[in-house]
Protein backbone atom coordinates (compact mmCIF):
# COMPACT_ATOMS: atom_id res chain seq x y z
CA UNK A 1 0.00 0.00 0.00
CA UNK A 2 1.27 3.44 -0.85
CA UNK A 3 1.42 5.84 2.06
CA UNK A 4 2.26 8.82 -0.10
CA UNK A 5 1.40 9.42 -3.74
CA UNK A 6 2.55 12.50 -5.58
CA UNK A 7 1.11 13.13 -9.01
CA UNK A 8 2.23 15.73 -11.54
CA UNK A 9 3.15 18.27 -8.93
CA UNK A 10 3.90 21.79 -10.18
CA UNK A 11 4.99 24.75 -8.11
CA UNK A 12 6.39 28.02 -9.39
CA UNK A 13 7.37 31.29 -7.77
CA UNK A 14 6.55 34.42 -9.73
CA UNK A 15 6.38 32.53 -13.04
CA UNK A 16 9.69 30.79 -12.36
CA UNK A 17 8.98 27.05 -12.13
CA UNK A 18 10.53 25.44 -9.05
CA UNK A 19 8.96 22.00 -9.43
CA UNK A 20 7.89 20.52 -12.73
CA UNK A 21 5.60 17.50 -13.09
CA UNK A 22 6.92 15.66 -10.06
CA UNK A 23 5.35 12.22 -9.65
CA UNK A 24 6.37 9.43 -7.30
CA UNK A 25 4.93 7.04 -4.75
CA UNK A 26 6.22 5.91 -1.39
CA UNK A 27 5.06 2.53 -0.10
CA UNK A 28 4.44 2.20 3.63
CA UNK A 29 7.65 1.50 5.54
CA UNK A 30 10.02 2.63 2.80
CA UNK A 31 13.03 4.93 3.11
CA UNK A 32 13.05 7.30 0.16
CA UNK A 33 15.92 9.68 -0.45
CA UNK A 34 15.54 12.78 -2.59
CA UNK A 35 18.89 14.11 -3.67
CA UNK A 36 19.77 17.22 -5.59
CA UNK A 37 22.02 20.25 -5.65
CA UNK A 38 20.94 23.46 -3.98
CA UNK A 39 18.34 25.15 -6.14
CA UNK A 40 17.11 21.84 -7.52
CA UNK A 41 13.75 22.30 -5.81
CA UNK A 42 14.30 19.97 -2.85
CA UNK A 43 13.15 22.41 -0.21
CA UNK A 44 10.11 23.45 -2.21
CA UNK A 45 9.15 19.80 -2.62
CA UNK A 46 9.58 19.16 1.09
CA UNK A 47 7.48 22.18 2.01
CA UNK A 48 4.73 20.86 -0.26
CA UNK A 49 4.98 17.37 1.24
CA UNK A 50 4.80 18.73 4.77
CA UNK A 51 1.76 20.83 3.98
CA UNK A 52 3.53 24.14 4.64
CA UNK A 53 3.17 25.18 1.02
CA UNK A 54 0.63 24.32 -1.67
CA UNK A 55 1.47 23.36 -5.25
CA UNK A 56 -0.22 25.18 -8.14
CA UNK A 57 -1.33 21.90 -9.64
CA UNK A 58 -1.03 18.20 -8.99
CA UNK A 59 -2.00 15.95 -6.13
CA UNK A 60 -0.26 14.96 -2.90
CA UNK A 61 -2.11 12.03 -1.39
CA UNK A 62 -1.17 11.14 2.17
CA UNK A 63 -3.16 8.14 3.33
CA UNK A 64 -5.61 8.95 0.54
CA UNK A 65 -6.19 12.63 1.44
CA UNK A 66 -5.08 15.25 -1.05
CA UNK A 67 -2.95 17.83 0.75
CA UNK A 68 -2.89 20.08 -2.31
CA UNK A 69 -6.57 21.01 -2.09
CA UNK A 70 -7.54 20.18 1.49
CA UNK A 71 -9.07 23.21 3.28
CA UNK A 72 -6.73 24.82 5.82
CA UNK A 73 -8.71 23.60 8.83
CA UNK A 74 -8.38 19.97 7.71
CA UNK A 75 -4.81 20.40 6.53
CA UNK A 76 -3.87 21.43 10.07
CA UNK A 77 -5.11 18.05 11.28
CA UNK A 78 -3.41 16.14 8.47
CA UNK A 79 -0.07 17.80 9.31
CA UNK A 80 -0.23 16.03 12.66
CA UNK A 81 0.25 12.78 10.72
CA UNK A 82 3.66 14.02 9.56
CA UNK A 83 6.82 14.39 11.63
CA UNK A 84 9.30 16.93 10.31
CA UNK A 85 13.02 16.97 11.16
CA UNK A 86 14.87 20.19 10.33
CA UNK A 87 18.42 20.94 9.29
CA UNK A 88 18.78 23.53 12.04
CA UNK A 89 16.73 21.52 14.57
CA UNK A 90 14.26 24.38 15.21
CA UNK A 91 13.82 23.62 18.89
CA UNK A 92 12.03 26.19 21.02
CA UNK A 93 14.64 27.91 23.20
CA UNK A 94 12.17 28.90 25.88
CA UNK A 95 11.09 25.29 26.49
CA UNK A 96 12.94 22.48 28.18
CA UNK A 97 13.90 19.39 26.21
CA UNK A 98 10.93 17.50 27.65
CA UNK A 99 8.54 20.35 26.83
CA UNK A 100 9.89 20.51 23.27
CA UNK A 101 9.24 16.81 22.74
CA UNK A 102 5.80 17.15 24.34
CA UNK A 103 4.76 20.02 22.05
CA UNK A 104 3.18 17.97 19.23
CA UNK A 105 1.13 16.10 21.84
CA UNK A 106 0.11 19.35 23.49
CA UNK A 107 -0.97 20.64 20.08
CA UNK A 108 -2.96 17.46 19.51
CA UNK A 109 -4.66 18.07 22.87
CA UNK A 110 -3.39 14.96 24.66
CA UNK A 111 -3.74 14.80 28.46
CA UNK A 112 -0.69 15.65 30.56
CA UNK A 113 -0.13 12.16 31.98
CA UNK A 114 -0.02 10.64 28.52
CA UNK A 115 2.35 13.38 27.33
CA UNK A 116 4.80 12.79 30.16
CA UNK A 117 4.83 9.05 29.59
CA UNK A 118 5.39 9.43 25.85
CA UNK A 119 8.13 12.02 26.35
CA UNK A 120 10.12 9.71 28.62
CA UNK A 121 9.65 6.85 26.15
CA UNK A 122 11.02 8.99 23.30
CA UNK A 123 13.90 10.42 25.30
CA UNK A 124 14.88 6.82 26.12
CA UNK A 125 14.63 5.94 22.44
CA UNK A 126 17.04 8.71 21.40
CA UNK A 127 19.27 8.13 24.42
CA UNK A 128 18.84 11.51 26.11
CA UNK A 129 16.63 10.65 29.08
CA UNK A 130 18.98 12.44 31.52
CA UNK A 131 18.57 15.73 29.71
CA UNK A 132 14.80 16.15 30.07
CA UNK A 133 15.00 19.28 32.23
CA UNK A 134 17.71 21.06 30.23
CA UNK A 135 17.23 23.78 27.67
CA UNK A 136 18.19 23.32 23.99
CA UNK A 137 21.05 25.83 24.26
CA UNK A 138 22.84 23.44 26.62
CA UNK A 139 22.98 20.60 24.08
CA UNK A 140 25.40 19.83 21.26
CA UNK A 141 24.26 19.76 17.61
CA UNK A 142 23.91 15.99 17.52
CA UNK A 143 21.92 15.97 20.76
CA UNK A 144 19.67 18.73 19.45
CA UNK A 145 18.95 16.69 16.33
CA UNK A 146 18.10 13.65 18.49
CA UNK A 147 15.59 15.83 20.30
CA UNK A 148 14.34 17.07 16.93
CA UNK A 149 13.76 13.45 15.90
CA UNK A 150 12.11 12.56 19.21
CA UNK A 151 9.80 15.54 18.80
CA UNK A 152 8.94 14.54 15.22
CA UNK A 153 7.97 11.07 16.46
CA UNK A 154 5.95 12.25 19.45
CA UNK A 155 2.48 12.24 17.94
CA UNK A 156 2.90 8.83 16.24
CA UNK A 157 3.19 10.21 12.71
CA UNK A 158 2.57 8.08 9.63
CA UNK A 159 5.40 9.75 7.76
CA UNK A 160 8.76 11.13 8.87
CA UNK A 161 10.15 13.91 6.66
CA UNK A 162 13.78 14.92 7.09
CA UNK A 163 15.01 18.19 5.63
CA UNK A 164 18.81 17.97 5.35
CA UNK A 165 18.71 16.46 8.83
CA UNK A 166 22.46 15.85 9.01
CA UNK A 167 23.81 18.75 6.96
CA UNK A 168 24.66 20.84 10.01
CA UNK A 169 26.46 17.98 11.76
CA UNK A 170 30.01 16.62 11.68
CA UNK A 171 30.67 13.26 9.92
CA UNK A 172 30.63 11.08 13.05
CA UNK A 173 27.48 12.65 14.44
CA UNK A 174 25.95 12.27 10.98
CA UNK A 175 26.59 8.53 11.16
CA UNK A 176 24.90 8.19 14.56
CA UNK A 177 21.88 10.19 13.43
CA UNK A 178 21.57 8.10 10.25
CA UNK A 179 21.79 4.92 12.33
CA UNK A 180 19.06 6.26 14.59
CA UNK A 181 16.82 7.05 11.61
CA UNK A 182 17.42 3.59 10.12
CA UNK A 183 16.58 2.03 13.51
CA UNK A 184 13.37 4.01 13.79
CA UNK A 185 12.37 2.91 10.30
CA UNK A 186 13.12 -0.73 11.11
CA UNK A 187 11.69 -0.91 14.61
CA UNK A 188 8.62 1.28 14.17
CA UNK A 189 8.06 0.49 10.50
CA UNK A 190 7.82 4.21 9.92
CA UNK A 191 7.98 5.56 6.37
CA UNK A 192 10.89 7.98 5.99
CA UNK A 193 11.31 10.54 3.22
CA UNK A 194 14.47 12.59 3.42
CA UNK A 195 16.04 15.22 1.23
CA UNK A 196 19.74 15.81 1.15
CA UNK A 197 22.59 16.94 -1.04
CA UNK A 198 24.98 14.38 0.42
CA UNK A 199 25.62 11.17 -1.55
CA UNK A 200 26.80 9.40 1.61
CA UNK A 201 23.48 9.98 3.35
CA UNK A 202 21.57 8.47 0.44
CA UNK A 203 24.00 5.56 0.28
CA UNK A 204 23.59 4.62 3.91
CA UNK A 205 19.89 5.34 4.43
CA UNK A 206 17.86 5.21 1.22
CA UNK A 207 16.11 2.19 -0.27
CA UNK A 208 14.91 4.23 -3.22
CA UNK A 209 16.31 7.47 -4.59
CA UNK A 210 14.93 10.32 -6.65
CA UNK A 211 17.44 12.64 -8.27
CA UNK A 212 16.09 16.15 -8.59
CA UNK A 213 17.58 18.60 -11.03
CA UNK A 214 16.17 22.00 -11.98
CA UNK A 215 12.78 21.07 -10.55
CA UNK A 216 12.45 17.77 -12.40
CA UNK A 217 13.09 14.17 -11.44
CA UNK A 218 15.96 13.18 -13.73
CA UNK A 219 16.43 9.64 -12.46
CA UNK A 220 15.06 7.23 -9.91
CA UNK A 221 15.92 3.79 -8.66
CA UNK A 222 18.00 1.96 -6.08
CA UNK A 223 20.80 4.02 -4.55
CA UNK A 224 23.47 1.64 -5.83
CA UNK A 225 22.35 1.98 -9.44
CA UNK A 226 21.84 5.71 -9.31
CA UNK A 227 25.06 6.54 -7.55
CA UNK A 228 26.90 4.07 -9.73
CA UNK A 229 25.60 5.59 -12.91
CA UNK A 230 26.37 9.09 -11.65
CA UNK A 231 29.92 8.26 -10.61
CA UNK A 232 30.68 6.26 -13.71
CA UNK A 233 29.36 8.94 -16.01
CA UNK A 234 31.76 11.37 -14.43
CA UNK A 235 34.89 9.30 -15.17
CA UNK A 236 34.08 7.69 -18.52
CA UNK A 237 35.60 9.12 -21.69
CA UNK A 238 33.08 11.18 -23.67
CA UNK A 239 33.57 9.19 -26.91
CA UNK A 240 32.36 5.93 -25.38
CA UNK A 241 30.35 3.70 -27.73
CA UNK A 242 28.37 0.58 -26.97
CA UNK A 243 29.70 -1.47 -29.91
CA UNK A 244 33.29 -2.53 -30.56
CA UNK A 245 35.01 -1.14 -33.63
CA UNK A 246 38.08 -2.41 -35.38
CA UNK A 247 41.02 -2.01 -33.01
CA UNK A 248 39.00 -0.24 -30.34
CA UNK A 249 39.83 -0.61 -26.66
CA UNK A 250 37.34 -1.92 -24.13
CA UNK A 251 36.42 -0.16 -20.89
CA UNK A 252 35.87 -2.73 -18.16
CA UNK A 253 34.66 -2.29 -14.64
CA UNK A 254 36.06 -4.72 -12.12
CA UNK A 255 34.62 -5.05 -8.65
CA UNK A 256 37.36 -6.23 -6.31
CA UNK A 257 37.79 -6.57 -2.57
CA UNK A 258 39.86 -3.90 -0.84
CA UNK A 259 42.55 -6.54 -0.22
CA UNK A 260 43.02 -6.95 -3.97
CA UNK A 261 44.12 -3.34 -4.15
CA UNK A 262 47.31 -4.32 -2.34
CA UNK A 263 48.20 -7.04 -4.91
CA UNK A 264 49.76 -6.23 -8.29
CA UNK A 265 46.40 -6.90 -9.93
CA UNK A 266 46.92 -5.20 -13.28
CA UNK A 267 50.43 -6.60 -13.60
CA UNK A 268 49.16 -10.15 -12.97
CA UNK A 269 46.40 -9.65 -15.53
CA UNK A 270 48.80 -8.31 -18.15
CA UNK A 271 51.04 -11.34 -17.70
CA UNK A 272 48.16 -13.77 -17.84
CA UNK A 273 46.21 -12.27 -20.76
CA UNK A 274 49.03 -10.91 -22.89
CA UNK A 275 47.16 -7.59 -23.05
CA UNK A 276 47.75 -4.13 -21.62
CA UNK A 277 45.57 -2.66 -18.91
CA UNK A 278 45.39 1.05 -18.15
CA UNK A 279 43.85 2.18 -14.92
CA UNK A 280 41.20 4.87 -15.47
CA UNK A 281 39.55 5.26 -12.10
CA UNK A 282 38.67 3.61 -8.82
CA UNK A 283 35.85 4.35 -6.43
CA UNK A 284 34.14 2.61 -3.53
CA UNK A 285 31.47 0.19 -4.63
CA UNK A 286 28.12 1.61 -3.55
CA UNK A 287 26.68 -1.79 -2.77
CA UNK A 288 29.03 -3.15 -0.22
CA UNK A 289 31.59 -2.40 2.42
CA UNK A 290 35.09 -3.53 1.52
CA UNK A 291 34.48 -3.52 -2.21
CA UNK A 292 36.16 -1.25 -4.74
CA UNK A 293 35.22 -0.60 -8.35
CA UNK A 294 38.18 -0.39 -10.69
CA UNK A 295 37.66 0.98 -14.20
CA UNK A 296 40.32 -0.11 -16.66
CA UNK A 297 40.93 0.23 -20.37
CA UNK A 298 42.36 -2.76 -22.26
CA UNK A 299 43.45 -3.41 -25.83
CA UNK A 300 42.96 -7.16 -25.72
CA UNK A 301 39.41 -8.06 -24.88
CA UNK A 302 38.59 -11.72 -25.53
CA UNK A 303 36.68 -14.53 -23.92
CA UNK A 304 39.91 -15.69 -22.30
CA UNK A 305 40.55 -12.21 -20.94
CA UNK A 306 37.04 -11.97 -19.49
CA UNK A 307 37.48 -15.37 -17.84
CA UNK A 308 40.75 -14.26 -16.32
CA UNK A 309 39.18 -11.02 -15.13
CA UNK A 310 36.26 -12.83 -13.57
CA UNK A 311 38.66 -15.18 -11.79
CA UNK A 312 40.53 -12.27 -10.18
CA UNK A 313 37.59 -9.98 -9.40
CA UNK A 314 34.22 -10.43 -7.76
CA UNK A 315 32.61 -9.09 -10.92
CA UNK A 316 33.72 -7.84 -14.32
CA UNK A 317 31.55 -5.92 -16.75
CA UNK A 318 32.29 -4.35 -20.12
CA UNK A 319 30.94 -0.84 -20.03
CA UNK A 320 31.78 0.22 -23.58
CA UNK A 321 34.44 0.79 -26.20
CA UNK A 322 36.65 3.69 -27.15
CA UNK A 323 38.86 4.13 -30.20
CA UNK A 324 42.50 3.17 -29.59
CA UNK A 325 44.83 5.99 -28.45
CA UNK A 326 42.04 7.99 -26.93
CA UNK B 1 16.13 67.98 54.33
CA UNK B 2 13.10 68.73 56.46
CA UNK B 3 10.50 66.19 57.41
CA UNK B 4 7.97 68.13 55.29
CA UNK B 5 10.03 67.89 52.11
CA UNK B 6 10.65 64.19 52.69
CA UNK B 7 6.91 63.66 53.01
CA UNK B 8 6.34 65.55 49.78
CA UNK B 9 9.01 63.51 48.00
CA UNK B 10 7.56 60.28 49.30
CA UNK B 11 4.04 61.12 48.16
CA UNK B 12 5.25 62.32 44.77
CA UNK B 13 7.23 59.10 44.26
CA UNK B 14 4.17 57.01 45.07
CA UNK B 15 2.12 59.03 42.58
CA UNK B 16 4.76 58.66 39.86
CA UNK B 17 4.95 54.93 40.48
CA UNK B 18 1.18 54.68 40.30
CA UNK B 19 1.09 56.50 36.97
CA UNK B 20 4.03 54.59 35.48
CA UNK B 21 2.92 51.12 36.56
CA UNK B 22 -0.76 51.60 35.69
CA UNK B 23 -0.04 53.05 32.26
CA UNK B 24 2.73 50.46 31.76
CA UNK B 25 0.24 47.68 32.41
CA UNK B 26 -2.23 49.27 30.00
CA UNK B 27 0.56 49.67 27.44
CA UNK B 28 1.12 45.90 27.50
CA UNK B 29 -2.60 45.12 27.53
CA UNK B 30 -3.14 47.32 24.48
CA UNK B 31 0.26 47.26 22.78
CA UNK B 32 1.00 43.54 22.78
CA UNK B 33 -2.21 42.54 20.94
CA UNK B 34 -1.53 45.36 18.48
CA UNK B 35 2.01 44.08 17.94
CA UNK B 36 0.75 40.52 17.37
CA UNK B 37 -1.86 41.91 14.97
CA UNK B 38 0.80 43.88 13.07
CA UNK B 39 3.05 40.81 12.77
CA UNK B 40 0.29 38.38 11.78
CA UNK B 41 -1.36 40.65 9.21
CA UNK B 42 1.83 41.86 7.56
CA UNK B 43 2.24 40.65 3.94
CA UNK B 44 4.71 37.93 5.01
CA UNK B 45 2.75 37.08 8.15
CA UNK B 46 0.63 34.06 9.03
CA UNK B 47 -2.63 35.88 8.32
CA UNK B 48 -1.72 38.36 5.59
CA UNK B 49 -4.15 41.29 5.47
CA UNK B 50 -1.91 44.03 4.09
CA UNK B 51 -4.63 46.68 4.14
CA UNK B 52 -5.46 46.16 7.82
CA UNK B 53 -1.77 45.96 8.64
CA UNK B 54 -1.08 49.30 6.95
CA UNK B 55 -4.12 50.91 8.56
CA UNK B 56 -3.18 49.83 12.09
CA UNK B 57 0.46 50.70 11.45
CA UNK B 58 -0.62 54.16 10.26
CA UNK B 59 -2.69 54.85 13.37
CA UNK B 60 0.13 53.63 15.61
CA UNK B 61 2.64 55.92 13.91
CA UNK B 62 0.23 58.88 13.92
CA UNK B 63 -0.17 58.70 17.70
CA UNK B 64 3.59 58.32 18.13
CA UNK B 65 4.17 61.38 15.96
CA UNK B 66 2.31 63.70 18.35
CA UNK B 67 4.60 65.16 21.03
CA UNK B 68 3.44 63.99 24.45
CA UNK B 69 2.82 67.46 25.83
CA UNK B 70 0.46 68.15 22.89
CA UNK B 71 -1.22 64.78 23.29
CA UNK B 72 -1.89 65.63 26.93
CA UNK B 73 -3.83 68.70 25.93
CA UNK B 74 -5.54 67.12 22.92
CA UNK B 75 -6.82 64.27 25.06
CA UNK B 76 -8.32 66.43 27.83
CA UNK B 77 -11.93 65.99 26.60
CA UNK B 78 -11.42 62.25 26.20
CA UNK B 79 -9.82 61.97 29.64
CA UNK B 80 -12.73 63.87 31.16
CA UNK B 81 -15.12 61.46 29.47
CA UNK B 82 -13.29 58.38 30.78
CA UNK B 83 -12.42 59.34 34.38
CA UNK B 84 -14.69 62.35 34.91
CA UNK B 85 -11.85 64.81 35.42
CA UNK B 86 -8.76 65.97 33.55
CA UNK B 87 -6.83 66.69 36.74
CA UNK B 88 -4.84 64.45 39.04
CA UNK B 89 -2.92 61.21 38.94
CA UNK B 90 -5.71 58.96 37.70
CA UNK B 91 -6.52 61.38 34.90
CA UNK B 92 -2.88 61.39 33.77
CA UNK B 93 -2.95 57.63 33.34
CA UNK B 94 -5.23 58.06 30.30
CA UNK B 95 -2.89 60.14 28.08
CA UNK B 96 0.14 58.23 29.37
CA UNK B 97 -1.43 54.92 28.30
CA UNK B 98 -2.53 56.30 24.95
CA UNK B 99 1.03 57.40 24.28
CA UNK B 100 2.60 54.19 25.63
CA UNK B 101 0.38 51.70 23.77
CA UNK B 102 1.69 52.48 20.25
CA UNK B 103 5.20 52.96 21.62
CA UNK B 104 5.25 49.51 23.18
CA UNK B 105 3.42 48.02 20.16
CA UNK B 106 6.28 49.00 17.83
CA UNK B 107 8.95 47.79 20.27
CA UNK B 108 7.13 44.48 20.81
CA UNK B 109 6.64 44.11 17.07
CA UNK B 110 10.41 44.16 16.55
CA UNK B 111 10.89 41.42 19.17
CA UNK B 112 8.13 39.28 17.66
CA UNK B 113 9.59 39.63 14.18
CA UNK B 114 12.98 38.46 15.41
CA UNK B 115 11.60 35.02 16.26
CA UNK B 116 13.18 32.46 13.90
CA UNK B 117 10.69 31.61 11.13
CA UNK B 118 11.95 28.03 11.36
CA UNK B 119 10.27 27.76 14.76
CA UNK B 120 7.01 28.99 13.30
CA UNK B 121 7.35 26.39 10.54
CA UNK B 122 8.07 23.70 13.12
CA UNK B 123 4.86 24.35 15.03
CA UNK B 124 2.82 24.76 11.86
CA UNK B 125 4.23 21.47 10.54
CA UNK B 126 3.18 19.79 13.79
CA UNK B 127 -0.37 20.80 12.97
CA UNK B 128 -0.46 23.86 15.18
CA UNK B 129 -3.12 26.48 14.45
CA UNK B 130 -2.15 30.13 14.03
CA UNK B 131 -3.26 30.78 17.58
CA UNK B 132 -0.94 28.00 18.78
CA UNK B 133 1.92 29.59 16.87
CA UNK B 134 1.30 32.83 18.78
CA UNK B 135 0.82 31.01 22.08
CA UNK B 136 3.69 28.49 21.88
CA UNK B 137 6.22 30.22 19.64
CA UNK B 138 5.90 33.97 19.13
CA UNK B 139 5.15 35.03 22.72
CA UNK B 140 7.40 32.65 24.71
CA UNK B 141 10.32 32.86 22.30
CA UNK B 142 10.28 36.66 22.25
CA UNK B 143 9.63 37.03 25.99
CA UNK B 144 13.17 38.18 26.90
CA UNK B 145 12.98 40.80 24.14
CA UNK B 146 9.47 41.81 25.20
CA UNK B 147 10.66 42.32 28.77
CA UNK B 148 13.59 44.45 27.62
CA UNK B 149 11.15 46.46 25.51
CA UNK B 150 8.77 46.82 28.44
CA UNK B 151 11.63 48.13 30.57
CA UNK B 152 12.42 50.77 27.95
CA UNK B 153 8.72 51.69 27.88
CA UNK B 154 8.60 52.07 31.67
CA UNK B 155 11.66 54.31 31.71
CA UNK B 156 10.12 56.46 28.98
CA UNK B 157 6.92 56.60 31.03
CA UNK B 158 8.86 57.88 34.06
CA UNK B 159 9.96 60.82 31.92
CA UNK B 160 6.54 61.34 30.38
CA UNK B 161 4.80 61.23 33.77
CA UNK B 162 6.91 64.22 34.84
CA UNK B 163 5.48 66.13 31.90
CA UNK B 164 1.98 65.17 32.97
CA UNK B 165 2.66 67.34 36.00
CA UNK B 166 1.91 70.22 33.68
CA UNK B 167 -1.79 69.35 33.79
CA UNK B 168 -1.74 68.88 37.53
CA UNK B 169 -1.12 65.18 37.57
CA UNK B 170 1.02 65.24 40.67
CA UNK B 171 4.07 63.04 40.95
CA UNK B 172 7.77 63.84 40.91
CA UNK B 173 7.69 66.10 37.87
CA UNK B 174 4.95 68.24 39.39
CA UNK B 175 6.92 68.50 42.63
CA UNK B 176 10.09 69.53 40.85
CA UNK B 177 8.36 72.23 38.85
CA UNK B 178 6.27 73.76 41.60
CA UNK B 179 8.72 73.56 44.50
CA UNK B 180 12.08 73.22 42.81
CA UNK B 181 11.66 75.56 39.86
CA UNK B 182 8.92 78.05 40.73
CA UNK B 183 9.99 78.43 44.40
CA UNK B 184 13.73 78.13 43.76
CA UNK B 185 13.98 75.23 46.21
CA UNK B 186 17.19 73.54 45.04
CA UNK B 187 16.97 70.85 47.71
CA UNK B 188 13.66 69.60 46.35
CA UNK B 189 14.98 69.78 42.78
CA UNK B 190 18.01 67.63 43.62
CA UNK B 191 15.89 65.30 45.71
CA UNK B 192 13.52 64.71 42.79
CA UNK B 193 16.36 64.14 40.35
CA UNK B 194 18.02 61.68 42.76
CA UNK B 195 14.78 59.73 43.18
CA UNK B 196 14.20 59.67 39.40
CA UNK B 197 17.72 58.43 38.72
CA UNK B 198 17.38 55.72 41.37
CA UNK B 199 13.95 54.72 40.04
CA UNK B 200 15.17 54.33 36.46
CA UNK B 201 18.24 52.38 37.56
CA UNK B 202 16.17 49.95 39.62
CA UNK B 203 13.65 49.46 36.79
CA UNK B 204 16.44 48.82 34.29
CA UNK B 205 18.27 46.40 36.61
CA UNK B 206 15.13 44.37 37.28
CA UNK B 207 14.33 44.32 33.56
CA UNK B 208 17.84 43.19 32.64
CA UNK B 209 17.79 40.47 35.27
CA UNK B 210 14.45 39.06 34.11
CA UNK B 211 15.38 39.20 30.42
CA UNK B 212 18.68 37.44 31.10
CA UNK B 213 17.14 34.73 33.28
CA UNK B 214 14.48 33.94 30.69
CA UNK B 215 16.88 33.79 27.78
CA UNK B 216 18.10 30.24 28.57
CA UNK B 217 21.05 30.45 26.24
CA UNK B 218 24.24 28.67 27.22
CA UNK B 219 23.75 29.36 30.89
CA UNK B 220 24.57 25.81 31.94
CA UNK B 221 27.40 24.98 29.61
CA UNK B 222 30.53 26.78 28.52
CA UNK B 223 31.19 26.27 24.84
Amino acid sequence: MNLLEVERLNRSFGGQPALHDISFTVPKGQRLGIIGRSGAGKSTLLRCLSGLDRPQSGRILLEGEDMAILPEAKLVLLRRRIGLVFQHFNLLNARTIAANVALPLQIAGRPKAERNKRVMELLELVGLADHAGKYPAMLSGGQKQRIGIARALAAHPALLLCDEATSALDPETTQTILALLADINRVLGLTVVFITHEMDVVRSLAQQVLVLEKGRIVSRGKPADILDANQLAAVLPPNLSQTPQDGSHAIVRLTVTTQAVFTPLLHTLEQQCQASFALLHTFPNPEGEGLVDVVVQTDGLSVATMNALQAHACAAEVIGYVPAHS
Amino acid sequence: MSRLILDLLWRATAETLEMVLASGALAVAGGLPLAVLLVLTSPSGLYPLPLLSRLVGGVVDAVRAVPFIILLVLLIPFTRMVVGTALGTTAAIVPLSIAAIPYFARIAEVSLREVDTGLVDAVRAMGGTRWMVVRYVLLPESLPGLISGFTVTLVTLVGASAMAGAIGAGGLGDLAIRYGYQRFNTTVMFGVVAVLVALVMVLQAVGNFLAHTLRHTNSGRAE
